[in-house]
């Protein structure tokens, strides 16, 4: 793969004693979306987590468009973050600001646009995401699947090259799940690197151009998806598959 | 009459330390010790035991004791425990009631604590599930029962941690005593610099010992909680 | 012997009311300032600073008022310093409440949840950023009803001024006392003042709290 966006070698990380990602080897294209599943307990968010910086690992190596991570050096985290992009399945908005304040929050300070500038850039995504009347509610007044479009939103208004997604609907009731699959599917078709890591299977069988099923740390089988769902190779894949149902 | 702050004291500037005049002293510091460790001894034992009683009042008790317990922890908890005991030994004697420095000490330090253990059980109860009640006032346990088998022992063990830290601070508040003449470590430490003024030296050393206990007895009062109290 | 009347102690004690606020807001507020500094230098990643803010929590929260009072007393005087006792008394008690107000802070950020952080840092915000604009707000809002109750205890603390011969409410009583040979009356009605002041507080403390 010609520069790939992301690229992972021999990444291992341990919680203490307990290893939790064995050994990973990853290339991501740009624009790829790509669907990361697994148990829990197989290392999947933490990979994600990875990437971004929030947490450290002890061996491998793990670059973001040619630049390596340096965990130590803040302001080399800061400019990776403004490549990287994270939804988190809490949502974790501010409380204290209003929506749209939430979303121009991060590119006032680390851009250092102006007001008017941010504003308007704040409505335009808000509207993207279908919440443009929102922009001076609280968070607190907006449902599950509200919250998470906005943090979307907030993400998207660093206009990363990448954007994590941490299963960003296991919080959410199901009738308000559909809303925000919505939203990640209009950003696969504009050609924006996703990395999901998610339980909704037919999402990511129908939206994703590579699937990753994870197990005990590794990646155990990697396919794109008719070729996962629909012939497992392993037997651990066919067991998750089949408890799934 | 009229009170001025500005009094100006000249001293002279002095670089020598001495700790050796004021540790050659160490029998006045232990009897210090002694007396401090003992005071709050029997403070913690008393003072506990009047927060469960003035905590079983204020959330069981009839009005009038609701109301008394009240007044009580209200008042105590928004006045200085250095007035509390000077009420206590200097304004007492004037109703009759003469008290040695001692017994206005631990009598202080008592009503001190129990007001603050009051609100702190009265807390832990609260937190009781009020399942737990109803299932054994449905064994047919008289409500005596019920609070002190029941309610009290995991209320206790919750809020142990706050009640120790309560009796740190009146252990750490018995330091004024001294100035009633009781025979606590601040007296030892205030007697020791007026023989051979070395002041700052002896209540650095006071402080330390202060210190000391404080940890100390934090440490002996989360061993001793749970082995036999709950 | 001059009799005098109950008007007579009460103004005298309410002159001395002054000194007590004065003292306690002069404590109060620059207790609040280096709290927050040391507030700050407790969760940055420096070991050092950490170490040092919670040494000096522990140092402050493990002694007797009344000693810390002592050595600022002695203390200041040793570096040639002229010392009033008012000088004494607004060091000490500012000192002690920093290291209160810190620690109760601390306790505040603490439970602001660990993904404010996160969402923050995902955002490419620098730590003062993150302080600044995400954590800061929410703490500051779970942080009133502990402060304002702590208030309190600054009110109360200033009675052991009185022992470095700072003339607040509780010197007042004791020299009134000397004068006028009524101990109950007097220390009663110093009691009471007290409670006037520190009650009040209390509640609205215990209302934030339920409100918040």
């Amino acid at each position: 793969m010609t520069n790939p966006i992301i690229e992972i070698q021999g990444l291992r990380k341990s919680f203490g004693t307990n290893e939790v990602l064995k050994g990973i080897d990853l290339q991501v294209r740009s624009g790829e979306v790509i669907a990361i599943i697994g148990k829990s307990g197989s290392g999947k968010s933490t990979l994600l987590r990875c990437i971004n910086g929030l947490e450290t690992f002890q061996h491998g190596s793990l670059a973001v468009d040619g630049k390596h991570l340096v965990h130590d050096n803040p302001a080399a985290m800061r400019e990776l973050r403004q490549h990287v992009g994270m939804i988190f399945q809490s949502f974790n908005l501010f409380p204290h600001l209003t929506v749209g304040r939430n979303v121009m929050l991060a590119p006032t300070l680390v851009k250092k646009a102006s007001a008017d500038e941010t504003a308007a850039l704040a409505r335009k995504l808000l509207e993207r995401v279908g919440l443009a009347e929102k922009f001076d509610a609280m968070p607190d007044q907006l449902s599950g699947g509200q919250q998470q479009r906005v943090a979307i939103a907030r993400a998207l208004a660093m206009q990363p090259a990448v954007l994590l997604c941490d299963e960003i609907t296991s919080a959410l009731d199901p009738e308000l799940v559909g809303e925000v699959l919505r939203v990640v599917e209009s950003l696969a078709h504009d050609g924006m690197t996703l990395l999901m890591v998610t339980h909704e299977m037919n999402f990511a069988r129908k939206v994703s151009d590579r699937v990753i099923f994870m197990h005990q740390g590794r990646v155990h089988e990697m396919g794109d998806p008719e070729q996962l769902f629909g012939a497992p190779q392993t037997a651990e894949l066919k067991q998750f598959l089949s408890s799934l149902d | 009459m009229i009170f001025r702050n500005d009094s100006p004291r000249l001293t002279p500037v002095r670089i020598t330390f001495d700790f050796l005049a004021v540790l050659s002293q160490w029998p006045l510091l232990v009897k210090g010790v002694a007396w401090t460790l003992g005071l709050t001894a029997v403070s913690a034992v008393v003072g506990v035991a009047l927060g469960i009683a003035c905590a079983w009042a204020r959330s069981q008790g009839g009005k009038g004791l609701r109301v008394a317990a009240g007044v009580y922890v209200e008042l105590i908890r928004n006045t200085p425990f250095i007035v509390q005991l000077f009420f206590i030994f200097f304004g007492l004697p004037a109703l009759g009631i003469k008290l040695s420095p001692e017994v206005a000490s631990v009598l202080a330090m008592v009503i001190n604590l129990g007001a603050y253990a009051t609100e702190i059980i009265r807390a832990g109860i609260n937190a009781t599930p009020r399942g737990q009640v109803e299932a054994a006032l449905s064994l047919a346990l008289t409500r005596a029962q019920v609070f002190m088998r029941v309610m009290l022992p995991p209320a206790l063990r919750k809020v142990w941690p706050a009640l120790v830290s309560q009796i740190i601070i009146v252990m750490l508040g018995s330091a004024v005593c001294g100035q009633i003449s009781t025979e606590e470590l601040s007296y030892a430490a205030n007697l020791i610099q007026s023989r051979n003024f070395r002041s700052f030296e002896a209540f650095t050393i006071a402080t330390a010992i202060y210190l000391a206990l404080a940890v100390a007895v934090r440490r002996l009062l989360n061993w001793l909680g749970p082995r036999f109290l709950f | 012997m001059v009799d005098f009347t109950f008007w007579d102690i009460a103004r005298n004690l309410l002159l001395a009311v002054r000194w007590t606020i004065a003292l306690s807001l002069i404590a109060f507020i620059g207790g609040g300032v280096v709290g927050l500094v040391l507030l700050v230098a407790r969760i940055t990643k420096s070991h050092a600073a950490r170490r040092f803010v919670a040494a000096y929590v522990q140092l402050f929260q493990g002694t007797p008022l009344l000693m810390q009072l002592f050595l600022a007393y002695f203390g200041i005087a040793l570096l040639g310093v002229n010392t009033s006792p008012w000088v004494s008394a607004a060091v000490a008690l500012t000192l002690y409440t920093s290291a209160f107000l810190a620690e109760i802070w601390r306790g505040c950020v603490d439970a602001v949840p660990k993904g404010q952080w996160e969402a923050a840092q995902s955002l490419a915000l620098n730590f003062g950023e993150q302080l600044r604009y995400v954590i800061l707000p929410q703490a500051a809002r779970i942080a009133i009803a502990p402060t304002v109750g702590f208030l309190v205890q600054v009110i109360k603390g200033t009675a052991l001024a009185s022992v470095i011969g700072f003339v607040e409410l509780t010197k007042a009583g004791a020299m009134i006392t000397n004068a006028t040979f009524r101990p109950f009356l007097v220390y009663g009605c110093v009691a009471l003042l007290y409670f006037a002041l520190c009650f009040p507080i209390s509640l609205y403390a215990r209302r934030l709290e339920r409100t918040l």
